[in-house]
C-alpha cells in the first residue's frame, strides 16, 4: 500500500475513531467534530514522527503537545473547557491496548515479553504526560508574556 | 448571635457545594489539579478568603483557615463523563463572571447529575463499535478490512457487558473481566465461524473501549503535576483494570483456544 494512502487512512480513521469514543464517554454534541479534530492532530503528529523513524517517546511527547495546544484553540474558539477536547483526543495515542497486552502476556506465562510492555507502557503514558506539561509551560509563558506587554503598553 | 449564625449556614452551604463540584468532577474523570482550581475558585467567589482544600480521587476535605469549620465528602465511583465536568466548569464561571447567584449556584450543582442527558445506548454502542475497528486497523497497521465486522462487534458485545453489569454491581474488577470475557468469546465463535483472520488483532479492537489508557495517562500527569496521592490512587485503579481485561482474555487463550 503506498505511503500518501496509508497517510489518508491513518487520518480518516483517527477522526472517525475518536469522535466515535466521544460519544461513549458523553461529550456534549457540538463538541463532536473538535473532538475528531483533536484526536487527529495528536495521532497524525506521532504517525508521520515514527514512520520518519524517530524514537517512540519523542513521538508521543510531540502529540501530546500539539494535542493540547489544539485543546486550547478549540477551548477559545467554542468558549469550553480545554478538558472536553483532551481526553477524547487522547484516545489513539494512550497505551491502553498495551497494558491489556501486557497482562495477558504476564498471565500466559511468557513474562519476558510482558516486562517488556510494561516498560513500553510506562515510558509511554510518561512522555504523553511530559508532553502536556511543556504545552502548559508554554502557555503560562505566553500568557505572561501577553500580560507583561499589556502592562507595558500602560505604561506613560 | 443571630446574625453569626446565619453567616455560619451561609459559610456551610458555601462548603457543601465546593464539595459537589469537586465530588462531580472527580467522579468524572477531571484531573485533580482542575477540580481544586474550580473549588477555590468556587469558594473565593463566594466569598470564604482562604481556604483550605485537599482531594483524593476517593474523598474530598474542604476547610477555612481561620475558623474551626470543615467538611468532608467521598467519592465512591469514578467514570468518564465529559458532559458533567463541562457543566460544573460552565457553572463556576457564571458564578465568577456574576451572572448567577450564590443560591443559584448551588441548586444547579444539586441538579447537575439527575439533569445532564447522555447519549442513547445505541448511538454509544454504535460509537464503541466504529472505534474498535477503526483502531484495530491503524494500530496493527495491517489493514485487514476483513476482520472489521468481527472487531466492531466484539467491541460492542464488550462495551454493552460493562453497561449492564455496571448496573449492577459496584465491583470494577469483575465487570471488566466478564466484560473482557464476553469480546474474547465474541472473537473466537466469529473465528471458528470464518468471520476474521488474525484473532490478536480483533481482541485489541474488541478491548479498546474498555482500557483504562486514559486513567493511566492521567495518573501521570497528577504524580508529575505533584498530587502524588491522586496519582497512586488513580493509578492502581488503572492497573487493575488493565489486570481485570488481561486476565479475561487470557481466560479465553487458556481454555478455549488450546482444544480448538
Amino acid at each position: 500500500m503506498p505511503i500518501w494512502l496509508q497517510f489518508i487512512i491513518q487520518a480518516l480513521f483517527s477522526f472517525f475513531a475518536t469522535a466515535a469514543f466521544a460519544l461513549c464517554i458523553n461529550v456534549p454534541r457540538r463538541a463532536l467534530i473538535p473532538c475528531g479534530w483533536s484526536g487527529l492532530l495528536g495521532w497524525m503528529v506521532y504517525w508521520v514522527l515514527w514512520q520518519l523513524g524517530s524514537g517512540r517517546m519523542l513521538a508521543n511527547t510531540a502529540g501530546a503537545v500539539i494535542l493540547a495546544f489544539s485543546g486550547v484553540l478549540f477551548a477559545r474558539r467554542y468558549k469550553m473547557p480545554a478538558i472536553i477536547f483532551n481526553i477524547p483526543g487522547l484516545f489513539p495515542l494512550v497505551p491502553g491496548a498495551t497494558a491489556y497486552q501486557a497482562v495477558r502476556e504476564l498471565v500466559l506465562g511468557d513474562i519476558d515479553a510482558s516486562m517488556r510492555l510494561v516498560v513500553r507502557v510506562t515510558l509511554v503514558a510518561g512522555s504523553i504526560a511530559v508532553g502536556f506539561m511543556i504545552a502548559q509551560l508554554f502557555g503560562e509563558f505566553y500568557s505572561r508574556y501577553l500580560r507583561s506587554s499589556w502592562q507595558f503598553r500602560q505604561r506613560p | 448571635m443571630e446574625i453569626q449564625r446565619q453567616v455560619g449556614t451561609y459559610m456551610e452551604r458555601v462548603m457543601d457545594a465546593c464539595i459537589l463540584a469537586g465530588r462531580l468532577m472527580i467522579a468524572n474523570g477531571s484531573e485533580m489539579y482542575r477540580v481544586e482550581d474550580t473549588m477555590r475558585r468556587i469558594a473565593q467567589n463566594a466569598g470564604i478568603e482562604h481556604p483550605v482544600i485537599f482531594t483524593t480521587p476517593t474523598g474530598i476535605f474542604v476547610g477555612l483557615q481561620d475558623r474551626p469549620l470543615t467538611s468532608l465528602g467521598t467519592v465512591d465511583q469514578r467514570v468518564l463523563n465529559i458532559e458533567k465536568i463541562s457543566r460544573v466548569n460552565n457553572l463556576s464561571r457564571l458564578f465568577a463572571a456574576q451572572q448567577i447567584d450564590f443560591d443559584q449556584l448551588y441548586a444547579a450543582l444539586r441538579d447537575v447529575d439527575r439533569a445532564t442527558p447522555t447519549f442513547p445506548l445505541w448511538l454509544q454502542c454504535v460509537g464503541a463499535a466504529v472505534a474498535s475497528a477503526l483502531l484495530m486497523i491503524i494500530f496493527s497497521g495491517q489493514y485487514d478490512w476483513l476482520d472489521m465486522p468481527l472487531a466492531a462487534l466484539a467491541g460492542t458485545g464488550g462495551y454493552l457487558v460493562a453497561y449492564y453489569l455496571g448496573r449492577f454491581t459496584r465491583v470494577y474488577f469483575i465487570t471488566q473481566t466478564v466484560a473482557a470475557l464476553a469480546v474474547g468469546i465474541i472473537a473466537y465463535v466469529g473465528i471458528l465461524l470464518g468471520l476474521g483472520h488474525s484473532i490478536d488483532n480483533i481482541l485489541i479492537g474488541g478491548v479498546m473501549p474498555l482500557v483504562p489508557g486514559v486513567a493511566l495517562t492521567t495518573s501521570i500527569r497528577d504524580l508529575l503535576a505533584g498530587d502524588l496521592l491522586s496519582g497512586i490512587a488513580r493509578g492502581v485503579e488503572a492497573i487493575l483494570s488493565a489486570v481485570a481485561i488481561g486476565v479475561g482474555i487470557a481466560l479465553i487463550f487458556r481454555f478455549l483456544i488450546p482444544w480448538a
